[in-house]
């Protein structure tokens, strides 16, 4: 709470110092710029506070303002693999490589999508997780993916049964009528890496600011040392596993010794 | 309740340790009551819980290592191993593992290790559970009618014992070629890779009735060829798939050491032909459970998987 507040503060004194515009500006502040990953990391949450900058000469918005956050994690190539009966059994048959996934996706906005602009406007700023853009790799070359494929809906929905991919309507609450706060949720599985913050102001249906920054997940202490191990020394890693088993089977022996 | 969730940094995600700790402490007990590593309970055990399954084969190497190296080393001391079978199988045991090990990353790359880990499960486990029921079975009848059966029957050869390179292994008093006693290292060692079991409960009842090594040797020697394998599949998943979870493994061993100690005391008080009996049904359960799990629909039909490793 003492950080948030501390946010709160600083995106005041930000916007205090600012110089005068005509159209808004989008200015934002994120509770915490490096997510630390630690043995007993279970995920986190951040939160972005966001002030909507105007002066005397910007018009009047009788809509209000409307706000939505897409926050993306390290895109991914990955293979989603579709499930088939084969002689009774279900076996992955067919398959797709998409070769830009983000990682993890999660949109906030003030109140739901389809209220805030139209199908045109949502697409062109891929608001929205149904508006998801990815590229498949076929043959050699690269191609968007259709909105309707199967395999884009499977990525969607595997993704957001591991809460990697979610889309809330209630993230984001004004505060004041300038002046919002963004609830970012970090599930404990969400891979390492620099995650993108896209902040869109909309004003009657129409994207009028944004705002852009980023924030890192890391690993650090114990969990980086082994993961870097593992992955930079495996055979040294695969010799040290084995012998901590080796020496955990002896030291049993000898404590249970029952002669 | 927070406290005991701890951060695996392989597979990526928080688990519980208590939970880990429990999961170690049951499998190890039913790894010391019938003197096999219990991998094969512990990788479906582990998948279960979520670890992505190719970090839980790989791991659970690790974990059978362990409990086999302890177990190895009281077999030793009662002199109840056989050091020179043991070396034999050993040899084709390392190839077999190699082989495993290559054909792990082989199908993982191509998306068919879990139908693969799956199909293998089924079978194995279906055969081996339903011919160790029968065999408990007929055993615990003979014993009700009071008559009793040599386990070594001297006189009976089969076909195995006319292959050349005949080998004399005086501990286990036992006369036989070299290449059945490398093609068993090799298949188990080779099974054990690819599916995570330390192969103790296929090994030993091939030792017995292909080999007729006698009862009192088997299980020692079996741990010795376990150990080995697992240790060298633990080294080797660690360098070509960096898939070894040091933390995960290392919580599963410390259970599994602890159960293992009450899960032999226990079997002190069971007779031998009920052991094989429960260890058959308990085999043939697991079976049964990746039966069904092919067979009936899954709820989602898509899987995901990173390109180019984890």
């Amino acid at each position: 709470m003492a950080a948030a507040r501390t946010v709160l503060f600083g995106v005041l004194a930000v916007l205090a110092a600012a110089p005068a515009a005509k159209a808004e500006r989008l200015v934002t502040s994120l509770s915490n710029y490096r997510v630390l990953i630690t043995s007993n990391f279970t995920g986190a949450d951040l939160v972005l506070f966001g002030s909507v900058e105007r002066d005397a000469a910007t018009v009047a918005r009788r809509g209000g303002y409307d706000v939505v956050v897409t926050v993306s994690g390290p895109s991914q190539g990955v293979v989603i693999r579709r499930k088939e009966r084969v002689f009774g059994i279900w076996v992955n048959t067919e398959s797709r490589i998409f070769i830009d996934a983000p990682s993890y996706l999660v949109m906030g906005s003030n109140r739901p999508l389809a209220e805030i602009a139209d199908t045109a406007v949502r697409r062109q700023f891929a608001t929205g997780l149904d508006q998801l853009v990815v590229s498949q790799l076929a043959g050699g070359s690269v191609s968007p993916v259709a909105q309707n494929d199967f395999f884009r809906g499977g990525l969607i929905r595997l993704k957001t049964r591991e809460g990697l991919y979610s889309q809330d309507e209630n993230a984001i609450t004004f505060l004041t009528p300038n002046l919002f706060r963004a609830e970012i949720p970090i599930p404990a599985n969400a891979p390492i890496g620099t995650y993108e913050i896209d902040a869109k102001l909309f004003a009657d249906g129409v994207v009028i600011a944004r705002d852009r920054s980023a924030f890192e997940i890391v690993k650090v202490g114990f969990e980086q040392f082994v993961a870097v191990v593992a992955h930079d020394h495996g055979a040294l890693y695969g010799l040290a596993t084995a012998g901590m088993a080796l020496l955990i089977g002896f030291f049993a022996s000898v404590v249970f010794r029952r002669d | 309740v927070v406290l005991v969730q701890i951060y695996l940094p392989i597979a990526e995600l928080p688990v519980n340790v208590l939970l880990l700790l429990g999961m170690g402490i049951a499998v190890g007990f039913v790894s010391g009551m019938f003197g096999i590593g219990g991998g094969f309970l512990m990788t479906p055990l582990l998948i279960f819980i979520g670890i992505p399954p190719a970090v839980a084969v790989a791991s659970v190497t690790t974990h059978i290592a362990a409990s086999s190296f302890s177990g190895a080393i009281n077999y030793w001391r009662r002199g109840a191993l056989d050091p020179a079978l043991a070396t034999m199988l050993l040899a084709g045991g390392v190839l077999g593992t190699g082989a495993g090990v290559w054909l792990f990353s082989l199908l993982r790359s191509l998306g068919q290790l879990d139908i693969t880990i799956g199909l293998s499960y089924v079978t194995l486990l279906g055969a081996v559970g339903v011919l160790m029921i029968g065999e408990g079975i007929r055993a615990m009848l003979r014993h009700r009618q009071g008559k009793t059966l040599a386990v070594r029957r001297g006189g009976s050869h089969t076909w195995v014992h006319g292959l050349p390179f005949k080998i004399r292994f005086k501990q286990s008093r036992i006369y036989v070629s070299a290449i059945p006693v490398w093609a068993i290292g090799f298949v188990i060692g080779f099974v054990g890779a690819v599916m995570g079991i330390g192969g103790g409960f296929l090994l030993v009842p091939m030792l017995i009735y292909v080999l007729r090594v006698p009862t009192n040797v088997v299980i020692g020697t079996s741990m010795v060829l376990t150990l080995v394998t697992m240790a060298l599949a633990t080294v080797m998943h660690a360098t070509t798939n960096h898939l070894v979870d040091a933390v995960l493994a290392l919580i599963l061993m410390v259970g599994g050491v602890v159960g293992a100690q009450f899960g032999t005391r226990a079997a002190q008080r069971i007779r031998s032909e009920q052991l094989r009996l429960l260890l058959g049904l308990l085999v043939l359960a697991v079976g049964l459970r990746f039966a069904f799990e092919l067979v009936v629909m899954p709820d989602e039909l898509f899987s995901i998987r990173l390109l180019g490793g984890a």
